[in-house]
């Protein structure tokens, strides 16, 4: 393991990293536009100098591997004015216009001037000029003044994707990025561009211009959009509820996760949120009087769905639970169902088509919890029935309290009229998830489901990874995570169970923790940024 | 004074495999067949044989840097891609003398253990490429190129690619990308294309005038061709010459010759009895000198001593007539427009620096002008991935501090402010 000294630190790292790295080891940024960990080595930019002794000219710490008994040094004069030269040479053709630019506040250029460059301009002669606000692709919108041409989106299409729609075209300073002839940068995961661009020269076709970035709040998450589980930050507007057309969540952005999706997400999962801030949103608790639904409180939505469960025969209950539900959520819920004695739940509803899966990110299971449902056992192991028969026993009207958590049925692969059915046969259908459809239009009772970004849990990805979510925004309205709502329903019927007390997601955690052997000795402290693999 | 290189240049048949071999051709690859592949390259470097493209590496340590025991295949790539303003030498021996190459190549390959070999040559130069196809046509059908050459068992093929007008496709890792069929932008290093260079495997890249030279040393032997030269660069050079002499052309002559002996003895002077006024030594890039400056030998140690470079031995000379602030224009729209736009400040400052020169020329100069384009430029020198922009520090800085006068002159008698 080389050692070298950075700064006057020393440090050991692994064989083959470069001095940029090791330098983040010691807490040195070195900084840099071109360089992206993900990506190969261009040395474009230039930015990266560092001095090192017993080599004569500055040299760029991106390209340079560590070895042993090196000495670098960050900050000699040399270096310092260098960086401040290179500051100047990406800045002359920069158009120089922030306040209208929607980078601007996570901009790398703005960061680095501030920080290495403030030289007085002395460029008096006309800029270069060259295309603006050109789309690439369905996502992602370019402004090729703003490029500082280091490639990163180049290399990401050549090297991530493999789809290779992006060049640099022209020679020196008419050096652009486009498309190749008759490409379009509409690959599944085109969106990533955006991220490593450091300027604002690829924006996001539908963030760009909706609301000023200093204005965004930014929680830890988890794509719930398929059973990877991308690790994600969501950023979210509240500070200017009038901006981005008044919705909360304003983008979803890829979180570095070694074992998970590196720097990377897929466009599906990174777009795929409108549904959180979207006018179908339950936000209150409903009962159907008659022909229509009229809202109600928990107080008496609760006390319905417990006398429901009390009135009828646990054989002649279904639950429908759901692979996209926390594990928190799948456990309240196993918990319920053990104490009432229904063995009717199941959690695999078939979708409509098969999901759309690749070799790098994307699943074709598009929930983000199917494997905790299994671990929890929320299926036909508890000696019910299974899905398709709980369908097919409520159409024929033996199920009289039928119970959906999350399931959009009329998008699932059964057959419409069979839903309907079963949605006709039973005497009580209650629909709990977070959005309207026509299921929950049907049901006699609905409970409004925190959406994942307003509450804190835990999903299990494919590979058994468990991963902690955070709280990005309040619910709206009056809806309640789900494992909150088991929590009600069972005081009602009298259940005496901590797990089903708790107050908070984490003691829900620690009950399911203590009684699953695969999630034996997990907490949320234990889990952090990363998650753990449950035990096999 | 003995001609190397150009000794066949006025026979109109001396291109032709017949002629080559009537004078002596194709008989130091004899002699290389029967050495040690390292006693090639070791009789290379006793030679002071330094490449002529514009760098002055010595070769025999170039080609010694190729890994030792490597299984992989090696390539030997010609670099005929002659772009360097005021240089033409490359093309007279490819017209002239293409079998000199075609052997040079045999035993460059017989020292560095490669059996295929390219000529990246320049897309413009249409003749000498038609010259060169047949030259290697004939070679392969007298069995001195393909299989088996001359049944020693030595296997070593010859591919001519042509270049599509990019000067930055001469810079040796430039060509590598532009011969793998990548937009011509150079490499950086390391790792060296000795190591990883051509598709990934070791590859060595030498001009074409050193590599012509190789026969001559092998058959001739090293202290011979060490002795027309200095201390430290053995041989005759080309020298293309042009300008506001009374004979431009490639002159042959040995690296001790002086500048002032080329323009005066070898081409005749300056024409029409006007005075010189400065001279350009080594091609666009090599920093100006005065007409004061030019008792310098012709070797790459006498020009850098002298403050400016060999490069590719391309003499451009000035009269008295020369605007020097024009002159600055016009290299420095040569360098805008070819920097290939990898580095940011090769890119972003040989425009700026070209549209402040076309300022000054058009009167619109400011006094501060003159200072900007030189900080910038010896800010930017040194910070790039390939030599380019150091080439085009050259005349930035040199033009504008040896006749900084003719340059205020103008920007004071400007209607600009």
């Amino acid at each position: 393991m080389p050692r070298l000294t950075i700064d006057g630190i020393e440090v050991e790292v692994a064989p083959g990293t470069n001095v940029l790295e090791a330098a983040k080891r010691v807490g040195v940024d070195i900084p840099h536009y071109c360089y992206h960990p993900g990506l190969a080595i261009a040395g474009q930019c230039r930015l990266c100098m560092v001095d090192v002794e017993k080599v004569p000219r500055s040299q760029i710490s991106c390209n340079m591997i560590a070895a042993d008994g090196m000495v670098v040094h960050t900050e000699t004069e040399r270096v310092v004015e260098t960086r401040r030269s290179i500051m100047e040479f990406h800045l002359i053709n920069h158009p120089l216009d922030c306040p209208v630019c929607d980078q601007a506040g996570e901009c790398w250029l703005q960061i680095y001037y501030m920080k290495h460059g403030l030289y007085d301009p002395r460029m008096a002669d006309e800029k270069v000029h060259k295309p603006k606000a050109v789309p690439l692709g369905p996502h992602v919108i370019l402004d090729a003044e703003r490029c500082i041409l280091c490639s990163r989106c180049v290399r990401f299409c050549d090297e991530i994707t493999g789809t290779g729609e992006l060049g640099i075209f022209h020679r020196g300073d008419h050096s652009e990025i486009g498309l190749f002839p008759g490409q379009t940068l509409e690959n599944k995961y085109s969106g990533n561009v955006v991220d490593i661009c450091p300027v604002g020269a690829l924006t996001d076709r539908d963030f760009r211009f909706q609301v000023r970035v200093w204005y965004l709040d930014t929680a830890k998450s988890v794509c719930n959009g398929c059973a990877r589980g991308c690790n994600i930050e969501v950023h979210t507007n509240r500070r200017r509820p009038h901006h981005n057309q008044g919705k909360r969540v304003a983008r979803l952005k890829p979180r570095f996760n070694a074992d998970i999706n590196r720097w990377w997400m897929c466009d599906e999962g990174r777009y795929g949120f409108g549904w959180i801030d979207a006018e179908s949103r339950l936000a209150s608790p409903r009962v159907r009087r008659g022909s229509s639904a009229v809202e109600t409180t928990w107080d008496d939505a609760v006390h319905l769905l417990a006398e429901g469960l009390k009135r009828y025969r646990p054989e002649d209950i279904a639950v429908l639970a759901s692979p996209r539900m926390s594990n928190e959520d799948l456990f309240a819920l196993g918990r319920l169902a053990n104490h009432l004695g229904v063995s009717n739940v199941d959690y695999r509803v078939p979708p409509r088509a098969p999901g759309d899966q690749d070799d790098f990110l994307i699943r074709a299971d598009k929930n983000p919890n199917t494997r905790g449902a299994e671990l929890l056992g929320l299926e036909s192991s508890r000696g019910g029935l299974d899905a398709a028969a709980i369908l097919q026993a409520s159409a024929a009207r033996r199920i009289k309290l039928l119970w959906i958590f999350h399931h959009h049925l009329l998008d699932s692969a059964w057959p419409e009229a069979d839903v309907r059915a079963a949605l006709a046969g039973a005497e009580m259908v209650v629909f709990q998830g977070t959005n309207a459809d026509e299921v929950s239009a049907a049901a006699h009772l609905v409970l409004p489901s925190a959406a994942y970004v307003e509450r804190e849990g835990t999903f299990t990805n494919f590979q058994g990874r468990v991963q902690r979510f955070r709280t990005a925004l309040d619910p709206v309205g009056e809806a309640c995570p789900d494992w909150r709502i088991l929590g009600l329903v069972a005081r009602a019927l009298g259940v005496s169970d901590e797990a089903l007390a708790a107050e908070r997601a984490d003691q829900v955690f620690q009950a399911l923790a203590a009684s699953v052997p695969a999630y034996a000795s997990m907490s949320y402290r234990a889990l952090g940024d990363a998650g753990l693999v449950v035990a096999s | 004074m003995e001609k190397i290189f150009t000794r066949n240049f006025h026979l109109a048949d001396s291109h032709t495999l017949e002629r080559y071999r009537a004078t002596g051709g194709y008989t130091a690859i004899g002699k290389a067949f029967g050495m040690e592949p390292a006693a090639i390259t070791e009789e290379v470097k006793k030679s002071n044989l330094r490449g002529l493209g514009g760098a002055a590496f010595p070769t025999g340590m170039k080609w010694s840097f190729i890994p030792k025991g490597s299984t992989a295949p090696k390539y030997l790539v010609i670099n005929a891609d002659e772009g360097e303003p005021g240089t033409f030498k490359d093309r007279y021996l490819l017209e002239r003398d293409p079998h000199a190459l075609i052997e040079g190549m045999i035993i460059a390959a017989c020292a560095i253990d490669s059996h295929l070999g390219f000529v990246y040559i320049r897309g413009e130069y249409v003749e000498p490429w038609r010259v060169l196809s047949g030259a290697v046509r004939e070679a392969y059908a007298a069995g001195l190129l393909g299989k088996n050459i001359q049944g020693t068992g030595f296997d070593f093929d010859v591919v001519i690619h042509r270049g599509a007008g990019a000067y930055i496709c001469g810079e040796e890792t430039g060509l590598l990308s532009s011969l793998e069929g990548k937009k011509g932008w150079p490499k950086i290093k390391p790792p060296f294309p000795a190591i990883k260079g051509a598709f990934g495997h070791p590859t060595i890249v030498n001009n074409v005038e050193t590599i012509a030279a190789v026969p001559h040393i092998i058959n001739r032997g090293a202290e011979w061709f060490a002795a027309l030269g200095t201390k430290s660069q053995g041989g005759t050079r080309l020298y293309s010459v042009s300008g506001h002499v009374a004979n431009p052309g490639v002159v042959e002559a040995p690296v001790t010759t002086t500048l002032r002996s080329l323009i005066y003895d070898h081409c005749g002077g300056i024409r029409d009895g006007r005075r010189l006024k400065a001279v350009v030594p080594g091609g666009s890039s090599a920093p100006i000198l005065t007409a004061d400056e030019i008792d310098v030998t012709m070797d790459a140690d006498g020009l850098k001593n002298a403050g400016s470079m060999i490069g590719s031995a391309g003499v451009i000379v000035f009269d008295e007539t020369v605007s020097i602030p024009e002159a600055l224009m016009v290299v420095a729209r040569f360098y805008a427009h070819e920097s290939c736009g990898q580095c940011t400040p090769c890119r972003e400052s040989t425009g700026w620096i070209y549209r402040m020169a076309h300022r000054i020329v058009d009167g619109h100069g400011r006094k501060e002008d003159l200072d900007t384009i030189i900080d910038i430029a010896k800010r930017g020198a040194g910070t790039t991935i390939c030599a380019f922009y150091d080439g085009a520090v050259g005349p930035y800085v040199s033009y504008i501090e040896k006749f900084r006068d003719e340059f205020e002159a103008l920007i004071r008698s400007g209607h600009g402010a």
